[in-house]
């Protein structure tokens, strides 16, 4: 294992997240701040308990989520995609390190910010709803492998895209519809029979009942089920992201 | 240890574009030496270093480095290189220290600030090495490209046409840099437009075109046998055609019969007493002689223009 290596990139990756640490940080609290707001205050308080959660508590794990899948994906994007759009990916291609290195150090940085983020919104929202975490390590650990699992979507989706337009297009015509189906702000159980069958081939609503459950215990889903699955999504894209460095896919000719 | 660091054989490279870019290209590098691959744009030199260090997949044919084979072993083979590429490719929002420590641990070295503050001092970057990227000159730059790939000292160096856009005074400093390292034993490949550069700094000179290597040889044997040299004789009275007697040595008119050039290869130099004792003889009087040696840019031209 060269493990100066991943620990180079771990370090460049995560430097460049602290030096832009104001936007990483200050738009997402916001934005769900402003979720909090308005669907917790304003209309939440209008709304009936849902699995005996208020509505407003209720959301909370969805809200973190989005704000975690977006910025999983797009961050990771970023950071492998500028140094194929600057050139600057020649070192990571004449470096001694592997696939799985090379992925450790850049989805490892990725998802890092990713956790710190969900926590730290974890945290504001406290300051406008009142709620309790049932099992803390589950929450955890739900949080580290929705992290890791996205980081690497992102990270798939930086080598794939030729242009910032691909790069931009997938977190805002795949991800935001898929977390907003996926029961980020509903039980799956409130819709129609049909929806509810459809609704079962979005992998978020998995991310989001198993996260829930950590929160209150409750779940559409049983939670070995949403563990079971995101695993298998988290193998998938390592998986991808593995064989595209390997091969070189759209990196070497 | 293997007696050439680098051993090429038979290596072809066809892009997915169809574009055949090597053709059974052969290569023996010893160690500690400068080799400059000279070739017009397109000819495939840096396809053929991009192979050699990873950013382009190999076509058929077998890569050897320090005995070891570039696909099979390519973490010990890519511990000991190091590749200046051609483009200025450098992450601009970071500063110059924060690349070069990236680079250092990218190639599995643990971090050594003095060794670092040497390298940059050499390479008159030290000032810089808080800035921004991006706030550098072109020719800082690419000696910050240089000096990430010597971050993590290489055995060999890599330089896609190193000094392109330097200006002079840092070109000098910069072969004067090359040679420290071969003193050194690094074994150095560099790419060049500026056959002045390869001349100036070369122990072999390899000549590509079209993807095929058509030779490679010491800079000092290429010279003496495909170099020339004349002698020119500014005639005091210019005739019209070279008298009978001269015939043996094969003599030119020029500038009207204002000049009499002798072309003699370098092994032949001994001859020309022999002509300038038959100019007396005749009783033809000269002001004043020179002679020229061809260049390596006049032999390139001329390989070059053989292989069209
Ligand atoms: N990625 C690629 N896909 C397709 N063709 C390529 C690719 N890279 C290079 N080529 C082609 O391969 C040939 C050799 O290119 P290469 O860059 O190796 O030349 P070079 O000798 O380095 O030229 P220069 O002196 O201009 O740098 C050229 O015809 C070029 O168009
Ligand atoms: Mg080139």
């Amino acid at each position: 294992m060269n493990h100066h290596a991943v620990k180079a990139i771990y370090h460049f990756e995560m430097a460049r997240t602290f030096r832009t640490l104001m936007q990483s940080l200050a738009s997402p609290i916001l934005s769900t701040s402003l979720y909090f707001i308005v669907f917790g205050g304003a209309i939440g308080s209008r709304m009936m308990d849902i699995d005996g959660v208020s509505y407003a508590a209720y959301i909370v794990p969805g809200l973190i989520l989005i704000t975690v899948l977006t910025e999983s994906t797009s961050n990771a994007s970023l950071g492998i995609y500028m140094p194929k759009f600057t050139g600057t990916i020649y070192e990571v291609l004449s470096a001694p390190i592997t696939p799985f290195e090379i992925i450790l150090g850049y989805v490892g940085a990725a998802a890092t910010k990713s956790v710190l983020l969900g926590l730290l919104i974890l945290v504001s929202a406290r300051l406008f709803v009142d709620f309790s975490v049932l099992y803390p390590l589950w929450m955890l650990l739900f949080l580290v492998v929705i992290s890791v699992t996205f980081s690497l979507f992102g990270f798939i989706l930086g080598l794939w895209a030729d242009s910032f337009e691909r790069l931009g297009i997938i977190p805002t015509m795949v991800i935001t519809p898929l977390v907003f189906l996926g029961g980020s702000f509903y039980s799956i159980s409130m819709l129609p029979p049909l929806w509810q069958t459809i609704t079962m081939f979005n992998p978020v609503v998995y991310l989001v009942n198993g996260f829930r459950w950590s929160f209150y215990g409750v779940a559409d889903v049983h939670v070995g089920f949403s563990l079971a699955m995101i695993t298998l999504f988290l193998v998938t894209c390592f998986s991808i992201a593995w064989w595209m460095l390997r091969t070189g896919y759209k990196i070497k000719s | 240890m293997s007696s050439y660091i680098l051993e090429i054989s038979n290596l072809s490279k066809a892009y997915p574009s169809g574009h055949k870019a090597l053709k059974d290209v052969s290569l023996q590098v010893e160690r500690g030496k400068i080799l400059a691959l000279l070739g017009p744009n397109g000819a495939g030199k840096t396809t053929l270093i991009s192979i050699v260090c990873g950013l382009v997949k190999p076509g058929p044919g077998s890569i050897q480095v320090d005995g070891l084979d570039v696909i099979r072993d390519y973490r010990e083979v890519r511990k000991k290189i190091g590749l200046v590429p051609q483009e200025l490719s450098v992450s601009m929002f970071e500063t110059v220290w924060d690349t070069v420590t990236l680079s250092r641990g990218m190639f599995g070295k643990p971090a050594d600030p003095v060794y670092l503050e040497s390298l940059l001092r050499d390479l008159s970057l030290w000032d810089k090495r808080k800035s921004k990227i991006m706030t550098l000159s072109g020719g800082m730059k690419r000696r910050v490209l240089i000096a990430k790939a010597l971050s993590h000292q290489p055995e060999i160096l890599f330089l896609d046409e190193p000094t392109a856009g330097v200006d002079v005074e840092l070109r000098r400093d910069m072969w004067g840099l090359i040679r420290r390292l071969r003193d050194n034993g690094v074994t150095i490949i560099l790419t060049t437009h500026y056959i002045e550069e390869a001349e100036e700094m070369a122990d072999r000179i390899g000549v590509i075109n079209k993807g095929e290597l058509i030779l490679v040889e010491e800079k000092e044997t290429l010279m003496t046998r495909l170099g020339s040299k004349n002698l020119t004789l500014e005639l005091a009275e210019p005739m019209q055609q070279v008298p009978e007697a001269l015939a043996p040595y094969n003599l030119t008119l020029s500038k009207g019969g204002a000049q009499l050039v002798y072309t003699y290869d370098s092994h032949a130099g001994h001859e020309i007493s022999g002509l300038l004792k038959a100019l007396q003889e005749q009783g033809i009087d000269y002001r004043d002689l020179h002679t020229r040696q061809s260049s390596l840019e006049d032999i390139f031209v001329d390989l070059v223009a053989e292989g069209i």
